[in-house]
């Protein structure tokens, strides 16, 4: 197989112009948690497109155009009704209504099968590969030119309602107290979700539509914090699915020794949900292997933290100055993990432990001096949010231990010394230890 | 009756054939389903199988729109059973219909619903792959597949959810768009390598119940003698995890163990239950019967032996019509008959329902209108002296009526004997009418001298409040008002001075 630009050309720019159609609007549907809604719509216009050629007698677009749109929309209305008067759940009232929408849709189809144009298998998979065939003669193919007014007019409607969308879309009680109709904006966007997938359908079908709407804008929501970054990351996902996705398609299968090509609007998605799930495993905030590192990280601070807390200790209650504690006895009170033996190891080596051999072979560890400065700040914190915890909580004493074991990690240089100014310097904790002073400084 | 699935020779002849034609049809869909060019007329009707009943009727012109309606004898042929085939189609929608209601009882309770719709569309692409590695239409194969693909489906949506900052329906869209994408990638690849069955593709997606054979019903029987059982001896588990799962993990049980059991269960309908009705419609008999009997009842046991009626008489009834009327697709007739009951029972149901609902809000509406009205009355007396008439424009002054709604809310208390007829068109309260007004004034005043007392209220705002708690304050509460506010019997004086001494 060969590319040409004439027909892999105008396959691609379809494929961009439908997918970041579908993307622009399913960034609303992802932040107000109706995803679905997206799906429910696109099965349910089916009835639509059948009652209006029942009634136009053709595959003329406007009919259909109209009768998919109503169906779409009365969707979202019907929805609402369930939901709300009969209170069902709003997932479960969403199933309901598609799913009886989309059997009514087969039946009238199959009712009218003799005399329509119209197969389901279409409306699921579309045909994006006949769109260069109207390209033949120079032109440019309907389907790039109707994809593209919808995109230009759902970027208009993002544009123009942009703040109105945003605040729809975060906080609807407060949109509404500031004059905004949220209840309007949600209908207008139902509105555009179901005109967008209409116009969509005959050329990629509605598989690609459904999951357009929703994963690339997941896959932005997964990379940043910013709306207007989103919908920008979104679009761009949404297009290089659809330029890889046809790629893949038509190359892909003779790569892995398989003579056909696969199905291009599928492959689409499939791309799609390759970057997803590249997206929530390297997202650098909110993605996967991030999470497992600043977890370790954290982790390692706190056995590292707890070590040198531990040793302190072991050092106020030798009854000799500078006795080691045998690494045995550590590993066992911090608890053996590979974790903590890599922090005893680091510790050693970033100099605020000492090794100590003692008799029989064993060894054992005290504090360098670096590490003493370190570990007293540390026992600090600890006793005075026992102290603080003692004076106003009213805690029994037995119970100050584990909260302090907590937060002796978080508690900063200067929450430390207001906990000190507001307990008056008291020079022992609850339990009748004394509470190291503050470094100099 | 006796047909046994293995042996050939005892195939009745009907399911040969249909099996014959389906191989005819195959390649030519295949063909087309790639090239999808011609979206003809031929592809259109295979989607959904062939209803049994079609042979029944007769050859029909290209534009003939008209319905045929059954005779008698095919309607008794029909309902009571004699067709082998009307049979098997018959009873194995009827048990799946149970199976899906039962167990979608509980998927719906625990809020998982929709989780079934990502279930059902990541059940194609294993059907897919069991397709190309098996290379023929293998029923167990299939089967092993749909469900490994299932329920790693389920487990891609309950990662997503746990290890991402997206919510349930986003995870949910996201694996249902993507599986069911990558089956399709898939079956791209199996429809242009390879002639001949896999074409039943088609009967995945949209469901061909008409194709049952024996071997099938025999299937979704036991699966849902399986379902059945499961869900009997699991009962009070269940219950307990979709009703308070934070209650159930505090009590010890294992609700992530239970959890997936449950899940299972909904597996293995939805597997068993996708050659029937189809994947993107099987999601529907897991929702909606469970949807449907929820306004019926609020206890479980009851719920979900209704849910399993409902599914059942929509598994009846959605294949009875389909074998009677022709190119009726089975799953859809089926849905559709679950949504009609579903309807119906939101509208009609006792408790819940709309009708019920709204109803009940009319009823109060009209209480509250009486109410308003004999209080302005008595009011009016209060300040003009017992059985003083006054004419509706002084009542109007009091509370915006418009004339039309105050008119007939006069003519319906004069009906009723509380209004005076002999004084109109001025109003005079009759001595049980009087009685009536004085209660609903008094019911006024305590609470507003309540709201005043121990609400910290003040006195200008308290009318409003009053006005609104004063129609539905209980037997009980008055007694205990009084007793809190030692106005026993008395209608207690206004606390807006200038209303009393008013006009």
């Amino acid at each position: 197989m060969r590319w040409e630009w004439a027909i892999d050309g105008w396959i691609v720019l379809v494929g961009v112009l439908s997918a970041c159609s579908c993307a622009l609007l399913g960034n609303y549907l992802v932040l107000r948690r109706l995803s679905l809604m997206g799906d429910a719509i696109s099965h349910a216009v089916l009835p639509g497109l059948a009652i209006a050629f029942l009634f136009s007698g053709s595959r003329a677009a406007w009919p259909m155009f109209l009768g998919a749109v109503v169906v779409g929309t009365l969707t979202a209305l019907l929805t609402e009704l369930i939901a709300r008067h009969g209170r069902v759940e709003r997932g479960a009232a969403m199933g309901v209504v598609f799913s009886i929408f989309f059997a009514i849709g087969l039946v009238l189809i199959r009712q009218a099968a003799d005399h329509v144009d119209l197969d389901p298998g279409c409306v699921l998979y579309g045909n994006i590969v006949q769109v260069p065939l109207d390209a033949l003669d120079g032109s440019v193919p309907a389907a790039a030119v109707h994809l593209g007014v919808v995109l230009a007019l759902d970027l208009l409607f993002v544009l123009l309602f942009y703040k109105e969308l945003k605040l729809a879309a975060f906080d609807p009680e407060l949109a509404t107290t500031l004059g905004i109709n949220a209840s309007a904006m949600h209908y207008a966007l139902m509105v555009m979700v179901a005109v967008t997938t209409v116009a969509n359908f005959e050329a990629v079908g509605s598989i690609l539509v459904i999951a357009m709407l929703i994963v690339p804008a997941a896959t932005a929501y997964l990379l940043t914090d910013r709306l207007g970054v989103m919908i920008m990351l979104s679009l761009v996902a949404a297009a290089s699915s659809a330029v890889l996705g046809h790629i893949l398609a038509a190359f892909g299968p003779s790569w892995v020794g398989i003579d056909a090509s696969a199905n291009t609007a599928a492959m689409m998605v499939v791309v799609a949900g390759g970057l997803f799930t590249a997206a929530l495993v390297l997202s650098p905030r909110y993605g996967l292997i991030s999470r497992i590192v600043h977890r370790t990280a954290l982790s390692m601070r706190i056995v590292r933290q707890d070590i040198l807390g531990l040793l302190f200790r072991w050092g106020e209650m030798s009854p000799r100055a500078g006795a080691p504690m045998l690494r045995r006895d550590v590993l066992q009170a911090v608890g053996d993990s590979r974790l903590a033996r890599a922090a005893l190891r680091g510790l050693e080596r970033s100099r605020r432990i000492r090794r100590v051999a003692v008799l029989g072979g064993a060894f054992g560890f005290v504090l360098t001096s670096d590490g003493q400065v370190q570990a007293s700040k540390l026992v600090r914190s600890h006793r005075l949010w026992e102290a603080y915890l003692a004076k106003h909580f009213q805690l029994p004493v037995d119970h100050l231990h584990a909260p302090a074991e907590r937060m002796e990690h978080f508690l900063t240089e200067t929450l430390s010394r207001e906990l000190r100014a507001a307990l008056t310097d008291p020079p022992f904790d609850p339990h009748g230890k004394p509470i190291p002073e503050a470094p100099e400084g | 009756m006796t047909a046994g699935a293995g042996s050939p020779h005892e195939i009745p002849p009907s399911v040969r054939e249909r099996t014959a034609r389906r191989r005819w049809v195959a390649p030519a869909l295949a063909a087309v389903f790639w090239v999808a060019s011609a979206c003809g007329p031929a592809n259109a009707q295979v989607g959904h199988g062939r209803s049994p009943g079609e042979g029944i009727g007769t050859p029909r012109s290209l534009a003939d729109n008209a319905v045929t309606w059954p005779s008698g004898a095919q309607l008794t042929r029909a309902l009571l059973l004699r067709d082998y085939n009307t049979r098997i189609v018959v009873l194995g929608t009827t048990l799946l219909g149970i199976a899906a209601g039962v167990v979608g009882t509980f998927a719906y309770l625990r809020k998982r619903a929709m989780l079934g719709d990502a279930l059902s569309h990541s059940t194609l692409p294993g059907i897919a792959l069991a397709f190309l590695l098996v290379g023929h239409k293998h029923l167990p194969a299939l089967l092993l597949g749909a469900s490994a693909s299932g329920i790693l489906g389920v487990l891609a949506v309950v990662a997503i959810r746990r290890w991402s900052r997206l919510k349930d329906d986003a995870a949910i869209g996201i694996v249902l768009g993507v599986f069911f994408g990558f089956g399709m990638v898939l079956f791209s690849l199996v429809q242009q390598m390879k002639t001949g069955e896999e074409a039943g593709i088609q009967g995945y997606i949209y469901g061909t119940a008409a194709a049952m054979i024996e071997r099938d019903a025999r299937l979704i029987a036991a699966c849902a003698a399986l379902v059945i059982l499961g869900s009997a001896l699991l009962f009070k588990e269940f219950r307990l995890v979709c009703f308070d799962p934070d209650f159930a993990a505090a009590q010890g049980w294992p609700v992530l163990g239970l959890d997936l059991l449950m899940m299972g269960l909904v597996v293995t309908t939805t597997v068993v239950g996708l050659q029937s009705v189809g994947l993107i419609l099987i999601v529907a008999l897991l929702i909606i019967p469970a949807a449907a009997a929820r306004f019926w009842t609020d206890r479980l046991v009851a719920m979900v032996a209704l849910a399993g009626v409902i599914g059942a008489v929509s598994g009846w009834l959605g294949s009875t019509l389909s074998a009677l009327m022709p190119r009726l697709p089975t799953g859809a007739v089926i849905v559709i008959t679950a949504g009609g009951l579903f309807f119906a029972s939101m509208i009609f149901s006792p408790h819940r329902g709309l009708l019920a609902g709204g109803f009940r809000r009319w009823r109060l509406t009209r209480r509250v209108a009486y109410q308003h009205l004999f209080r302005a009355l008595a009011e009016l007396e209060e300040s003009a002296g017992e059985g003083a008439a006054c004419s509706f424009k002084d009542v109007q002054r009091v509370r915006s009526w418009s004339a039309g709604a105050l008119r007939r809310l006069v003519s319906r208390s004069v009906r009723r004997g509380y209004i005076d007829a002999d004084a109109l068109p001025l109003l005079r309260l009759t001595p049980v009418g009087r009685t009536e007004a004085r209660r609903v004034l008094r019911n006024h005043r305590l609470w507003e001298m309540y709201l005043i007392k121990y609400a910290d209220i003040a006195a200008s705002h308290v009318d409003r409040d009053a006005d609104e708690v004063e129609h539905v304050l209980a037997h009980e509460v008055i007694r205990e008002l009084q007793w809190s506010l030692a106005h026993a019997g008395r209608v207690p004086p206004s606390p807006h001075p200038q209303e009393v001494s008013g006009p």
